[in-house]
């Protein structure tokens, strides 16, 4: 019957339709299995205690390590969270506690249109602000472009977190007549201490691996950095400089460096998963 | 809790990183930067007390950083022109290091050696000759099979002294060249991809079958890349070497100021797509510590620094220009 | 005693905690007004960077394609274009894989998979973009080269899209990597809104006796077809701000050609390329008017995504309210 044909065709289209999403789906998770084949190919055999040790060769001399580098970035990191953390939590309570509606509402637009900012422009943005005026690329130039980045993510994670926290537990602390900022600090902060340092680890993570902010910042040493005012080298940085040389030793230390930069990235990661165990993992 | 933490890990790594030691930055050319990367590292040895950290952002970045006071010293190796000269806060002196070869290099398959001159490099980078088989480089080849396939003309995306002795000696050998491109550390390039440093353009060359790219000669020795044999002004093909640079180097007229230009140059031995390359330092430094040590290291260049040259197929300055330099770096003031 | 310090104490902590109230919420404030500040700070340094060019070449900056530091004629058209077109690319890649990956995590997929492979998404987005376009270099622009882009151009050669030579680093090798880039920003957002689709308009539509497609297409993508738009252009603001990766495979050619197989070259990259080395005040100008041009699109790119977005939830909450 025609009724029975009409309805094995659209079953046949179903099961085809069905199929093409699967192997869409394939098709979108292969790049990360290609990605990691070759990390793991090509960057575990350059791993050596050389690597963590040692400062670059001149250029052209085979050898060498990135351990300036392994430390330039944990500096910047570390700088750049002394920034981003305080202003994103502070911030993020603001409108998680205080804020009208209609306050809030334009804050959090201003977050996520800050998000969208192309990590290139806090380049030249903060090279216009400090690399200019103070007349030398630095660290703190370096961190401070990557905790403008941090600001708004870290922003957006503490406001939602906060509001997680039932009102109760406010309600009954300040029955107890503690005072607001008490209560804040104390009960509510506290409860959700864990969900903040989520979001700032996730902070980091995004921000670890970024290249282009460094580009007019941070600028690259060879060499230790002896001060923070002072240029310095970080991984991401080193990894792209390292791709695009014609030198095959550099090769494969930027593989090498990609393979830690992507391991680091993925314990915090982890270390996000084990935080956030147990319960609804609603941060994104 | 997590606060304190992060500040005691931050006043570790602020004291542990505080010391007396002094760092001079420097930014700028790509053509030079295996010889300084290797004189730094050996500089280190003489005097312990001072780091040159030297990155390779290209000339019109040491020009530009070093206008803007960003670094202590820029280097380059197209002069600067007078105009950005009079843009610098301070009087900015030309010192002279080393003099190298721009070279042609190749990725075809076997990598035959091939020969070019002039206006078929011009061609190939204005885009009028397309193919490896074109009838203007087989004319300069004969019995060299060439295969029919597409050049894939590489040239450098940021501003560098390596393309201004590149353009330099375009425009003097190809009038289609100088009116139509013209010369400068950055151009509008008619054709081709485009590769950040010296570094990027021998990598995008060894990674791109059909590729042609013009490199200092120590990115294409480094990498075991094939060179071309350059037709010089009196009709002979020359290969890139220290001596044929240094033939070219001897026909220079050399004013006070040091900004000179060797590219097509006289003499049957001479290379013609060569040039020197420029540190570019303050008359009057800021610094009196930096200044100091900048003008130790400079000595030191002129002294030791030159044998080291050779090594990395640099032509080194002839005796008497190194005098005269030498003369000039007791001028700068701190 | 304990009892008249009691009072006496209270009453002493009145005023200082109001103080402490005030000061706090204060300072939580300012720190919130941080965002604004920044982006204040954004468009005021780049807006002062670039006046002077902007003045000197008005309009022409945007619609001319001469990018010649000699002559000192600036036009950004080039870019623009190659920023537009990398991005276009990137979203007729990703979007449909995105959307059909969503519809399995959400629709198709047995239980046991789903949150496996939304957490590998998650990890592809946590690749940084130098990483990927370390990967491009050496693994995906020799593949391309030698496999794919000759296939393309044997198959789809009479187009003029398919032409010319083929170089490897390419637009269409920049879309490639782009798109790779979006795929999990896409992906996760279209899953998000196909989750909060309410089970009941599925059940009816499985009631009147429709295929799981049909029920896929009629209850979840017709009903989900604002956010899933919003998303991809969510996925669109990502893709004009790439750097890094596109930097290193898209060829760094300031050309307008139809042919995907050609160089290009984009806003973001020619502000990494050559911001430290603009020898010259106007160069460095035109530079900022980039950086400003960029910023300008993605705000509005963004702007346009929020918006479809927030109509979206809107939607389902008065829905869900009904």
């Amino acid at each position: 019957m025609s009724g029975s044909a009409n309805h094995q065709f659209r079953k046949a289209k179903s099961l085809i339709a069905s199929l093409l999403c699967s192997v869409a789906a394939l098709l979108v998770i292969a790049p990360l299995g290609l990605i990691f084949f070759y990390l793991l190919r090509s960057g575990l055999s350059s791993l050596n205690v050389a690597f963590f040790t040692n400062l670059p060769r001149p250029v052209g001399e085979p050898g060498g390590g990135m351990a300036n580098a392994i430390v330039g970035s944990g500096e910047l990191l570390a700088l750049a969270s002394l920034i981003g953390v305080p202003v994103g939590v502070l911030g993020g309570v603001y409108l998680a506690e205080y804020g009208t509606a209609r306050v809030n509402a334009l804050l959090r637009f201003v977050a996520d249109v800050l998000n969208g900012v192309p990590s290139i422009i806090w380049g030249v943005v903060v090279y216009g602000l400090i690399v200019l005026p103070f007349k030398s690329f630095s660290a703190y130039a370096g961190s401070l472009a990557l905790g403008f980045m941090m600001i708004p993510l870290i922003m957006r994670t503490t406001e939602e977190v906060l509001l997680l926290v039932p009102g109760g537990y406010r309600e009954a602390a300040l029955a107890l007549g503690i005072s607001r900022w008490k209560t804040i600090v104390h009960i509510v902060m506290k409860t959700a201490s864990k969900g903040i340092v989520t979001g700032v680890l996730l902070a980091l993570a995004r921000i670890a691996g970024e290249t282009a902010p460094l580009l007019f910042t941070a600028f690259g040493n060879r060499f230790w950095n002896r001060s923070l005012a002072e240029p310095i080298a970080a991984l991401p940085l080193q990894i792209f400089t390292y791709a695009i040389s014609p030198y095959d030793d550099w090769h494969r230390q930027a593989w090498a460096g990609a393979l830690l930069l992507v391991a680091m990235i993925f314990l915090i990661n982890l270390l996000v998963r084990f935080l956030t165990r147990g319960r609804a993992a609603r941060v994104a | 809790m997590k606060l304190t933490a992060l500040t005691l890990v931050l006043t570790a790594l602020v004291s542990g990183s505080a010391s007396a030691q002094m760092t001079i930055n420097g930014a700028g050319a790509t053509f030079p930067y295996p010889i300084y990367s290797k004189w730094f590292d050996e500089y280190a040895k003489v005097d312990s007390s001072v780091r040159f950290n030297y990155q390779s952002i290209g000339s019109g970045g040491g020009q530009k950083q070093i206008i803007a006071q960003t670094v202590d010293f820029g280097a380059s190796d197209g002069p600067m022109t007078d105009e950005n000269l009079k843009s610098a806060p301070g009087k900015l002196l030309h010192i002279p290091t080393v003099a190298g070869a721009v070279v042609m290099t190749y990725n075809l398959p076997g990598n035959p050696a091939v020969k070019l001159d002039g206006e078929t490099i011009a061609g190939i980078y204005l885009g009028t000759i397309k193919k490896w088989n074109d009838a203007k480089i087989a004319a300069l080849n004969s019995g060299v099979s060439l295969p029919d396939q597409e050049i894939v003309v590489v040239h450098r995306s940021d501003g560098s002294g390596t393309t201004f002795i590149f353009t330099d000696y375009l425009s003097k050998v190809s009038a289609d060249w100088k009116s139509k491109v013209g010369t400068n550390t950055s151009v509008n390039w008619p054709t081709g991809l485009g590769g950040k440093g010296n570094e990027g353009v021998s990598g995008q060359v060894k990674q791109t079958p059909g590729a042609i790219g013009y490199v200092e000669l120590i990115y294409a020795k480094q990498n075991k890349m094939p060179v071309a044999e350059v037709k010089n002004s009196d009709g002979v093909f020359v290969g890139p070497t220290v001596e044929s640079v240094t033939a070219a180097m001897a026909t220079a007229q050399i004013p006070d100021d040091f900004r000179f230009s060797i590219t097509n140059p006289a003499g049957k031995d001479s290379y013609p797509i060569a040039g020197a390359t420029w540190l570019l330092v303050y008359e009057q430094q800021n610094d009196a510590a930096k200044g100091a040590k900048l003008v130790e290291f400079l000595k030191w260049s002129m002294a030791k620094g030159e044998e080291m040259a050779k090594q990395l197929d640099y032509a080194p300055l002839p005796q008497e220009l190194r005098e005269r330099v030498l003369k000039r770096i007791n001028e700068i003031k701190f | 005693m304990a009892t008249a310090a009691v009072p006496t104490s209270v009453l002493q902590l009145r005023p200082a905690s109001r103080f402490g109230d005030r000061a706090f919420e204060w300072l939580t404030f300012a720190m919130s007004l941080g965002v604004v500040v920044l982006v204040i700070l954004v468009g005021w340094q780049l807006a002062r960077g670039s006046h002077l060019a902007i003045t000197k070449f008005g309009f022409h900056f945007l619609a001319t394609s001469t990018w010649d530091p000699v002559a000192e004629q600036y036009g950004a058209l080039p870019f623009i274009y190659g920023t537009v077109v990398s991005s276009l690319l990137a979203l007729i890649i990703a979007v449909p894989l995105s959307i059909a990956t969503a519809i399995y995590l959400t629709e198709l997929a047995p239980l046991w998979i789903r949150q496996p492979l939304a957490s590998g998404i998650e990890m592809l987005a946590a690749i940084p973009s130098v990483i990927l376009g370390l990967w491009g270099i050496f693994v995906m622009i020799p593949w391309l080269r030698a496999h794919a882009f000759p296939a393309l151009k044997a198959a789809l050669g009479w187009t003029p899209f398919f032409t010319g030579p083929i170089y490897g680093v390419s637009m269409l090798a920049g879309g490639i990597i782009i798109a790779i880039m979006i795929l999990p920003i896409i992906t996760s957002v279209a899953r998000e809104i196909m989750r909060s689709v309410p089970n009941l308009q599925r059940e009816a539509a499985y009631a009147l006796g429709a295929t799981k497609w049909e029920v896929t297409r009629i209850a979840v993508l017709s009903y989900a077809k604002n956010g899933l738009f919003g998303a991809a252009i969510l996925g669109l603001g990502r893709a004009l701000g790439e750097t890094m990766a596109v930097t290193m495979v898209i060829g760094n050619t300031p050309q307008i050609k139809a042919s995907l197989f050609a160089p290009g070259y984009t806003l973001a990259s020619v502000i990494a390329n050559e911001f430290t080395e603009a020898t010259t005040d106007m160069y460095l100008q035109a530079l900022f008017e980039i950086g400003l041009v960029l910023f300008g699109i993605t705000i509005l790119a963004n702007l346009l995504a929020q918006l479809l977005l927030k109509t979206m939830t809107r939607k389902m909450t008065t829905r869900v309210a009904q």
